[in-house]
Formats: C-alpha cells, sequence, structure tokens
C-alpha cells in the first residue's frame, strides 16, 4: 500500500523519463538530501561528519565506479584501491603546479589522470576475462603502488614520502587543509557526490549503461547488436577510474589531509570490492548501502564496549570487530546473495502489497 | 523463513539500536588529566607496540595508584588502537581530541606526519619522542611538535660517530636496510650526505611492509655486496626477520647496528644467542633494576592491573613506554608548575613540554638514577641533540657498549632548519612561534 504507484499517471515523456518516476522514491530521495543537506549537519558533531559521514560518502563514490565496471559491466577489477591513489597523487601535482587554481577545479580534473591510466590498463580487457582480468588489475594495483613509492617525483621529493595537504579555500572559507571546519568539508565532499551520484544515475540507464549491461549479460551478443566490445569496455574502465580518482582525491584532500603508500594498497581495493558486493552488483544505491555498511560497522563496534559500560582493552575490541564484521558479511550474503539493493528491492515489493499480502 | 526473517530483524534492530546509542559518548570527567594513548596491540607492528603500550599505560596507573595522579590530579588514561595504520590513528585522533585531550603519542612516523598540521589547530601539542619528522626539532617552525631526546638524523650521526671510532669510516661500505615507509627513508638525506663528506659508500636495501617477514632476496644482496658495516631502520616483524637472515648470511653481528626501534627484546629472542654481538642504539636504560620500574611492579603489575607479562617488565621497549610517559607526566608537571591549575589544557601542555628540564637531581627523585641522561627542551630546539649510548646483545639481555656519544650537531642542525624552511615553505598560511 504504502508503495503502491496506481494512480500516478504520466502526461508527458519528461515526466515518464524521470530518474525517479514513482512519486515515493521521489520525496524519499527529497528526504534523504534534506538530512544530508539540512539535518546532518545541524546535529552532527566534528566526529560524526569526520569520522563517519565524509569516509562513508567517499567510499560510496568509490565504490560507484567499481560498480560502473563491475556491476554494470561485469569487468572484475582489483586495482580501484590504486585508481583513487592516482586521483590522489595527480591532485597533488596539481595542486603544486598551480596554486591558485581552485582545489575543487583540481579534484574533478584528477579524476582524469585517473581515468587514463584505467584506460591504459584496462586495453587487456578485450582478450582477458573473468578472473584472468582480475589478475591483471591486480598486476596494475602493485605497479601504482611501486610508483607511488619510488617515483619521487610524485610526491616532491619530500623527505617522509608522504603527500600533505596545505590550506586551501573556496571564497575565503578554507575547505581543505588542517584548518578547514568538519562542516565545510562536509559540504564539499556531499556537493561532489551528489553531483557525481546524478550523472552515474543517468549514465547507467541511458544508452551507455544499456551498452554496458548488454556487454555484461553476455558479450557475444552485444557484439552482434552491434555494440563494439572494446570502445565500451575502455569506455567503462575510464568512467570507473574516473569515480575512483576523484574520491581518491577527494580522500588525502578532505578527509585525511595527508597520505602515504599505504593508504592505497591492495587492501583498499578489496574494501571497495567487498563494498560493492556486499551493496549490490549493478546498483548505484547498493554502492551507498555497500560503503555505510562496510565503513560504519567496525566504527560501530568499536564504540559498543564503551556504551554499555565494559571496559576492555582496546586490543581485544579490534580483534572482534574482526570477528563480527566477517561472520556479519557472511550472514548478510547468505540471507541475501545479491546485496543490499536487493533486499530494499524485496522491502519495496512488500510494502506495495502489505497491509494484505497474497 | 521465519527464522531467516527473525534472524534478518534482530540484525537490523541491533544496528539500528546501536546506532542511536552511538550518539551517547561519555563526557570526561572535568577534574582529570586525559591522555589519550594510539597504541597497537594487533597487525604485524603488534611485537613492538604492544610492550611500548604497557610501559605507557602502566607509568601512568603507577602514578595514579602511588600518588594519585599528578599534582593531585587522577590521570584519565585511553588506549585507542591504531594498528601502525596512518587512517586508523587519525580516526582515533578526530574521535578522541574533542575529550580534552593533553599531548598525542602517535608511535608511527606516518601519523605523525598527518597529525603535524593538525596540532596547532586543535591545540593539543604532539609528542613524537625519538620518532617523526626531524625537521619538527625546530620550535620556532613547529612550536606544537617535540622530538625529545634526539632526531633520527642525530642518531643516524651518532651511529657513523660509532662506526668511525670503532673501525674508521674512511673508504668503508656501509649498508643501510629499512622499512620502505616514511620512518626508513627519514635518514637518507643526512646518510648520503655524510657519505660524500666522510668519504664512505651506501648501499641502501629497502623492505616493504609486505616482503617485511620475507627478506632473504635482501639479505642475498647483502652478501653480494659485501658491506663492511650495516645499519639498520626497522621496525615490527621486520627487526627479528632482518636479525635472523644476518645471522644465516653469517654476517659479523657487531657490526650490525639498528636504530634504537631495532632493539626490542623481542626482536632479538627469536635469533637468542646467535645474534650475539648485535647493536641497537638507545638513550635509556633496560632491565628492572630502577626505583620507578620496581613500584609499577608493586603498584601496577603484581596487583594485576597490567597487561604486561611480568617477566617481560624492563625489557628495552618497556622502558621506552615508561620513558616517555615519564617526559609526559614531568611535562604535566611543569605545566602546572608554570600556570599555578592543577587541571591544564593542551596549550597548558605545550608550555611544559617546551620548558620541559629533566635534570640529573629529578632524575633521581623520580628513581630513576642512571635510568637516562638529563633533557632539556627549548624554544628553539624541539628535540635537543641529547646523547646516545650504543647496547649490545648478549645473548638474553642489553648491555651498555660504548659511552654516551653526541650527536654531530654542527652537521645535522643546518639541516634541519634547512629542512624545516622547506616544508613551511608551501604553506603561506602556516602559524610558527617565535622565540
Amino acid at each position: 500500500m504504502l508503495y503502491r504507484e496506481t494512480g500516478q499517471f504520466k502526461t508527458t515523456y519528461l515526466a515518464d523519463m524521470a530518474i525517479f518516476p514513482i512519486r515515493q522514491d521521489y520525496f524519499l530521495m527529497i528526504g534523504i538530501l534534506l538530512f544530508a543537506y539540512v539535518i546532518a549537519p545541524l546535529v552532527m558533531n566534528d566526529f560524526w561528519l569526520n569520522s563517519i559521514m565524509i569516509p562513508t560518502m567517499i567510499f560510496a563514490l568509490a565504490a560507484i565506479g567499481l560498480n560502473i565496471l563491475t556491476g554494470y559491466t561485469g569487468q572484475l577489477s582489483l586495482g580501484h584501491g590504486g585508481f583513487m591513489g592516482v586521483g590522489a597523487y595527480a591532485c597533488y601535482k596539481l595542486t603544486s603546479y598551480f596554486p591558485d587554481v581552485n582545489i575543487i577545479i583540481h579534484i574533478f580534473l584528477s579524476g582524469f589522470f585517473a581515468a587514463a591510466v584505467g584506460f591504459v590498463f584496462g586495453l587487456p580487457s578485450l582478450r582477458i576475462k573473468g578472473f584472468y582480468l582480475a589478475v591483471a588489475t591486480l598486476a596494475s594495483q602493485f605497479f601504482l603502488e611501486w610508483a607511488f613509492g619510488r617515483i619521487a617525483w610524485l610526491y616532491n621529493y619530500n623527505d617522509s614520502g608522504a603527500i600533505e595537504v596545505s590550506s586551501r579555500t573556496l571564497f575565503d572559507i578554507p575547505i581543505a587543509g588542517a584548518s578547514a571546519e568538519p562542516v565545510t568539508r562536509y559540504f564539499v565532499v556531499l556537493a561532489i557526490v551528489t553531483f557525481l551520484t546524478w550523472i552515474a544515475l543517468n549514465l547507467v540507464r541511458g544508452r551507455f549503461g544499456r551498452c554496458w549491461m548488454a556487454v555484461r549479460d553476455m558479450d557475444i551478443a552485444a557484439e552482434l547488436i552491434g555494440i563494439k566490445l572494446l570502445p565500451t569496455k575502455l569506455l567503462a574502465f575510464s568512467v570507473s577510474s574516473y569515480y575512483a580518482g576523484v574520491a581518491g582525491a577527494l580522500m588525502v584532500f578532505m578527509w585525511l589531509g595527508a597520505a602515504e603508500v599505504e593508504s592505497f594498497d591492495i587492501n583498499h581495493s578489496f574494501l571497495i570490492l567487498f563494498m560493492v558486493i556486499i551493496g549490490g552488483l549493478g546498483s548505484i544505491l547498493g554502492s551507498f548501502l555497500g560503503a555505510i555498511f562496510i565503513w560504519n560497522l567496525p566504527v560501530l563496534l568499536r564504540a559498543i564496549p564503551d556504551m554499555i559500560g565494559v571496559n576492555i582493552g582496546a586490543a581485544t575490541v579490534e580483534h572482534m570487530t574482526f570477528m563480527v564484521t566477517g561472520a556479519l558479511i557472511i550472514f548478510f550474503l547468505i540471507v541475501e546473495p545479491h546485496g543490499f539493493a536487493r533486499l530494499w528491492q524485496i522491502t519495496k515489493e512488500k510494502l506495495r502489497l502489505w497491509p494484505f499480502p497474497y | 523463513m521465519l527464522m531467516k526473517k527473525l534472524a534478518l530483524g534482530a540484525g537490523v534492530a541491533a544496528l539500528v539500536g546501536a546506532s542511536v546509542l552511538a550518539d551517547t559518548q561519555p563526557v570526561q570527567a572535568e577534574d582529570s588529566l586525559y591522555i589519550p594513548l594510539t597504541t597497537y596491540r594487533t597487525g604485524p607492528f603488534a611485537g613492538s607496540g604492544t610492550p611500548i603500550a604497557n610501559g605507557l599505560h602502566d607509568y601512568f596507573t603507577m602514578l595514579n595508584e602511588r600518588d594519585g595522579g599528578i599534582g593531585g590530579v587522577k590521570l584519565d588514561v585511553e588506549e585507542c588502537e591504531t594498528g601502525y595504520n596512518a587512517q586508523k590513528g587519525v580516526e582515533c585522533y578526530e574521535g578522541t581530541k574533542g575529550k580534552g585531550a593533553l599531548v598525542y603519542n602517535p608511535y608511527s612516523t606516518g601519523i605523525t606526519l598527518q597529525l603535524i598540521p593538525k596540532a596547532p589547530v586543535d591545540q593539543i601539542p604532539i609528542l613524537s619522542m625519538g620518532y617523526g619528522l626531524s625537521a619538527t626539532a625546530v620550535g620556532e617552525k613547529f612550536p606544537w611538535t617535540f622530538n625529545v631526546p634526539a632526531t633520527y638524523w642525530s642518531q643516524l650521526s651518532a651511529i657513523i660517530k660509532h662506526i668511525d671510532t670503532e673501525d674508521g669510516v674512511k673508504g668503508k661500505k656501509i649498508g643501510y636496510i629499512y622499512l620502505d615507509v616514511g620512518y626508513g627513508r627519514e635518514p637518507i638525506p643526512l646518510l648520503d650526505e655524510l657519505a660524500a663528506e666522510m668519504g664512505f659508500e651506501v648501499v641502501k636495501i629497502p623492505v616493504g611492509v609486505k616482503e617485511m617477514q620475507n627478506q632473504s632476496s635482501h639479505w642475498l644482496q647483502v652478501r653480494k655486496e659485501r658491506p663492511d658495516w650495516m645499519i639498520m631502520w626497522g621496525w615490527g616483524a621486520m627487526n627479528p626477520t632482518a636479525i635472523k637472515e644476518a645471522v644465516k648470511v653469517r654476517f659479523p653481528m657487531d657490526k650490525f647496528v639498528g636504530v634504537w626501534w631495532s632493539g626490542g627484546n623481542v626482536d632479538l629472542r627469536p635469533a637468542g644467542a646467535s645474534a650475539k654481538g648485535y647493536k641497537s642504539t638507545n638513550f635509556h636504560g633496560t632491565g628492572t633494576g630502577f626505583k620507578a620500574i620496581q613500584d609499577i611492579m608493586e603498584h601496577v603489575v603484581s596487583k594485576g592491573k597490567s597487561q604486561a607479562d611480568p617477566e617481560n617488565v624492563g625489557d628495552n621497549y618497556y622502558n621506552r613506554g615508561v620513558m616517555n610517559a615519564v617526559i609526559v607526566a614531568e611535562a604535566i608537571r611543569t605545566a602546572q608548575k608554570i600556570t599555578g591549575k592543577s587541571v591544564i589544557t593542551g596549550a597548558d601542555m605545550r608550555e611544559g613540554l617546551e620548558h620541559l628540564d629533566l635534570t640529573e637531581a629529578r632524575i633521581a627523585e623520580l628513581g630513576l638514577s642512571g635510568f637516562a641522561n638529563p633533557m632539556k627542551v627549548t624554544c628553539e630546539d624541539h628535540a635537543g641533540a641529547h646523547p646516545i649510548y650504543i647496547q649490545q646483545w648478549d645473548g638474553a639481555g642489553w648491555h651498555k657498549a660504548s659511552d654516551w656519544i653526541t650527536p654531530m650537531v654542527d652537521k645535522v642542525r643546518p639541516k634541519l632548519e634547512k629542512a624545516a624552511e622547506d616544508w613551511v615553505a608551501d604553506k603561506p598560511d602556516w602559524q610558527m612561534g617565535s622565540c
């Protein structure tokens, strides 16, 4: 009953092609945006913004990137941690060469460097498929890690080998660097993530998205109906790496403030892949749900003993977090192998009939 | 089906419930001195991190138990697990800074680097005791960061001095094996410079974090290059592996010198007697033969208030933790004296650290005679070129193998100042102090 679209007639093509054709979805989305843009900054303290909201959104953006490649085009990648690093290091180099250009422009530009690198590593995808492609992208991960550590030019020959963010402003308000308030950084991240999510939503339901899905479902059939495989796959690689690159630049400039090679290691690639799998392959919503779940579960588990007043050591909490997170991931995958996005879909269908299911 | 629904419902309910609860973060009591400890007892660096965490924790607990805190105010110590991961370290920082944190001891160069720009903004000083960014020794440029008693560069110069007195460094080949992160790369510029000046050759052997426990290829390179001396900048699981490999390739152990982070009893125990002769630098005593350590045994360890095994109390890294806690405690005392307040803030703590003067008499008063050399921090010099000694492994424990060596201040200080200059150069709105 709650989700019944009966009576919502569409009288124009425009209404038919809206991102949220069902009114309930539309209002839900307005509610979420209202929460993110108005309520969250008002009620949340710095810890919530800095350790929960900002990283969740950044990882959601990276997960959208990987989802475009893995979920929509069916090309498995284990190199997205490295692509995030390309974005971050590109943004760092751009800011040191063009310090007067606004940081937000740099963040968007740095994605193109990641896209170019993704394009190059996507080239073998025409011949290599499935698990073999995963191994090829793994090679890109190792190569990029090596490059970040070894090519001193990338980190401006710092003795420490780390990249650091100095203060950047927008309309004289610091938005990056240590003096930037978490709230301002939150708004910058939120705006960028909202914009890129909107682009992604339109990409995947348009011509490109349909091509990608055709390639995913059966590449020979896709070829037969006239889709050129190589350009389609390479476009998916580029767009996907673009998203990862922007996420990486945001991670360093809007969240951490400094980064080393270890910030973009293989564990990050896995983390993003887990987000996509848990959230739901081939779903933008799933990318968000996966990021929310995977990022916040350990934060939450770490806070639980403190809240219920049990005093256990920090290391014990860490060990328990590992075990409980693992167990919960397995639990949710058994309950719903297609991820949270599918779970939401089922809920929606149930709500349509509720309270009189047949 | 019903089971599945129930289980799912329970899972969701738990998540929602917990997230509601998460909002009610405990607020620290007004009249306590809150010291967050970013420690690590998990991951590949736990071997080095655990004894340090114990030492820090136990000394503070001992002060609470024996003296009722510092200046009548109890210490509130909270550990946050970082796993030596910079990202987690920042999370710990963000999560604890709002509770009135006095000082951060990051115990990782990576975390230190991330916190340096945050310190002046949040007005909480950083004490990276004998690690971190060497340039932060320049107090005018880095008013909020302290790396007493010596920087990595001072330490390296002391090691080279030691090699020079033992063997004559000119014309020698020195191998430098290091953990390939910010920490291990830090001394390289000075090493290159000293090599050119003093006429020795350097072979650099980086060990990635992933290869830490598999160094056979690195030591094969050592065998091929045949360096006369080896210097190690290792940490965590890298240390015991390197020492075992060195024994395997029959490298003369008395020509193998580790940084003071490569000299834990945990690092040497796996190789045991075969590593006899291995050297490492140090700036404090080892063993339990000090009154303060005995007090820890009496008030903390024997009462089951410590996570440390009683037989590991007095290990090198355990005492390192104690040393760090002593510096923090003395800085708090100094800050209390300067401000006249018993409950101090991060900004007061900075004053305390900057006026820290650990004299011989004070060290004796603390029950630590012979444990450490006097230490003094000034506004200009946040590290001080305090003397260092070389200790040697005898198969079961450490003993002192050299006198106190003063670092090459004349070579190191100009480099520090230049590095600080460079660091500040591209940060136009960096807050500097005035001395």
